[in-house]
C-alpha cells in the first residue's frame, strides 16, 4: 500500500504544521542574517506524481539554481532550495557584502555563499523539526547545480521511484523584498520515513477512511 | 505540421513521420531513442532508475532500464519496426549534485547508463551515438523524419546526434 496516497486530512495538517514550524525558524534565521524583512508563505503540501513534478514549479526547462541536501538520522528526507538565477545572484551579492547586482555568474564564491545559506536554513529547519518530533536528524553537506529545473528535480527525486510513483512535497516560498529575491524550498520525506514521522507527530491512524480521503491535491 | 509529443519521466512512446518526440530536462535520467529509418518510426523512453529487482512498485515498465528497453523494443516491433534496422541513441545519466562523493554505487546517473547499455546489448542492439555522463541537464528531441536527435544543454548551443 502506498502510504502517501492514503494520508488523511489530519495527517496532512500535521505535516503542514511541521513544515510551518521548520520554515518559520528558517525564515527567522534568514531575516536575522541578512538583516532584512523576510516574507514566508504558508507551506503548501502536495502529493505529486513523480513524472509531473516539474509542472509544479513552472516548467522543466526553466533555469534554476538548486542547492540539495540530504537529511539523515532516525528519518531520511531530501531538502532542495530552488532560486531563479537573478534571485540567487542577489542573495549571493548580499551575503558576500557586494553592491547590488554586482555578481553576474554563479561562480565558486557565489555558489559557496548559496551553499552556506542552505546549510544555515536547513540547520534551523531540521532543528525545529527534530525538536518537535523528538526524532534525530542530521544534514549532509550541500551540493549545488545551476541547470534546468527538470534535470535538478528528477536527479533529486529519482531514487524515490523505487518505492512509489508519488512524492510528498512540503514547499515553502520565502521572499526578501528589499533585494527582490525569492526562493522555494522543498522538504521531501523518503517514503519509508513518512510512517515514522507520522507516528512521532501522534497522527498514526493508518489509513482510516475519514473525511480526508479526497486529499490528493 | 508536426506534433511534439512529450515523453515524461518513466514514460515510453513511439511516433510516426513528421512528429517529434521530446524529453525535457534529463538529469540522472537516461533518454533512449530508437529509430527505424525505413518506415520512419521513432521511439523514446525516459528511464529513471537502473534496476527493477529492488522495486516495490512494478506497474510501470518505463521506469527501469531493465524493463523499459524490452518494452520499447516490443512497442517498436508492434508498429512495424525491424530490430536489425534500429538506430539507437542514448542521452543523459548526468550527476547533477556531487554530495554523495565519488562512490559509483550512489551515482544514479552512471548506474542508469550502465544498465541501459547492458539491456541494449542483451537484445542485440548497438548504440549508434551517445551523450552521457557529465553534470549537465539535457533536453532531447527525436525528429522522426530524419532520425536526428537534437541535444540542448542549458546555456550551450544545440548539437546533433
Amino acid at each position: 500500500m502506498d502510504v502517501i496516497l492514503n494520508l488523511n486530512e489530519l495527517q496532512l495538517d500535521a505535516l503542514r504544521e511541521v513544515g510551518n514550524i521548520g520554515a518559520g525558524h528558517a525564515a527567522t534565521v534568514l531575516s536575522q542574517m541578512l538583516n532584512q524583512r523576510v516574507e514566508m508563505e504558508v507551506p503548501r503540501i502536495s502529493i505529486v506524481p513523480l513524472g509531473e513534478i516539474c509542472e509544479t514549479i513552472g516548467g522543466a526547462e526553466l533555469p534554476m539554481v538548486g542547492v540539495y541536501m540530504r537529511v539523515f538520522g532516525d528519518v531520511t528526507c531530501r531538502m532542495l532550495y530552488l532560486y531563479p538565477r537573478n534571485s540567487a545572484l542577489s542573495i549571493a551579492d548580499f551575503m558576500i557584502g557586494r553592491p547590488k547586482r554586482e555578481s553576474v555568474v554563479i561562480g565558486e564564491i557565489e555558489g559557496s555563499a548559496l551553499k552556506e545559506l542552505a546549510n544555515i536554513l536547513t540547520g534551523a529547519y531540521v532543528y525545529a523539526f527534530s525538536a518537535f518530533t523528538k526524532l534525530n536528524m542530521l544534514s549532509s553537506v550541500p551540493g549545488l547545480a545551476f541547470d534546468m529545473a527538470g534535470a535538478i528535480l528528477n536527479s533529486v527525486l529519482a531514487d524515490i521511484g523505487e518505492q512509489t510513483d508519488y512524492a510528498l512535497v512540503i514547499e515553502t516560498k520565502l521572499s526578501v523584498a528589499d533585494i527582490n529575491a525569492t526562493g522555494h524550498f522543498f522538504l521531501v520525506p523518503d517514503p519509508d520515513s513518512l510512517t515514522l514521522i507520522l507516528d512521532a507527530l501522534g497522527v498514526k491512524g493508518g489509513c482510516q477512511q475519514s473525511s480526508g480521503s479526497e486529499c490528493q491535491n | 505540421m508536426s506534433t511534439v509529443f512529450r515523453v515524461g519521466m518513466s514514460e515510453l512512446k513511439t511516433a510516426t513521420p513528421k512528429d517529434v518526440l521530446m524529453a525535457l530536462g534529463l538529469g540522472s535520467c537516461v533518454g533512449v531513442c530508437m529509430y527505424d529509418p525505413l518506415i520512419k518510426l521513432g521511439g523514446m523512453a525516459h528511464i529513471m532508475l537502473p534496476d527493477s529487482s529492488q522495486a516495490r512498485e512494478l506497474s510501470n515498465p518505463g521506469k527501469f532500464a531493465d524493463t523499459a528497453i524490452p518494452a520499447l523494443l516490443e512497442l517498436m516491433e508492434k508498429n512495424g519496426a525491424l530490430r536489425r534496422r534500429l538506430i539507437v541513441k542514448i542521452v543523459g545519466g548526468a550527476q547533477m549534485f556531487s554530495i554523495s562523493g565519488n562512490d559509483p554505487r550512489l551515482n544514479i546517473g552512471s548506474r542508469n547508463v550502465t544498465a541501459v547499455e547492458e539491456a541494449l546489448a542483451k537484445y542485440g542492439l548497438k548504440i549508434a551515438a551517445r551523450s552521457v555522463g557529465g553534470n549537465l541537464g539535457k533536453t532531447i528531441t527525436l525528429d522522426t523524419e530524419t532520425g536526428i536527435v537534437n541535444v540542448k544543454t542549458f546555456n550551450c548551443p544545440v548539437f546533433q546526434l
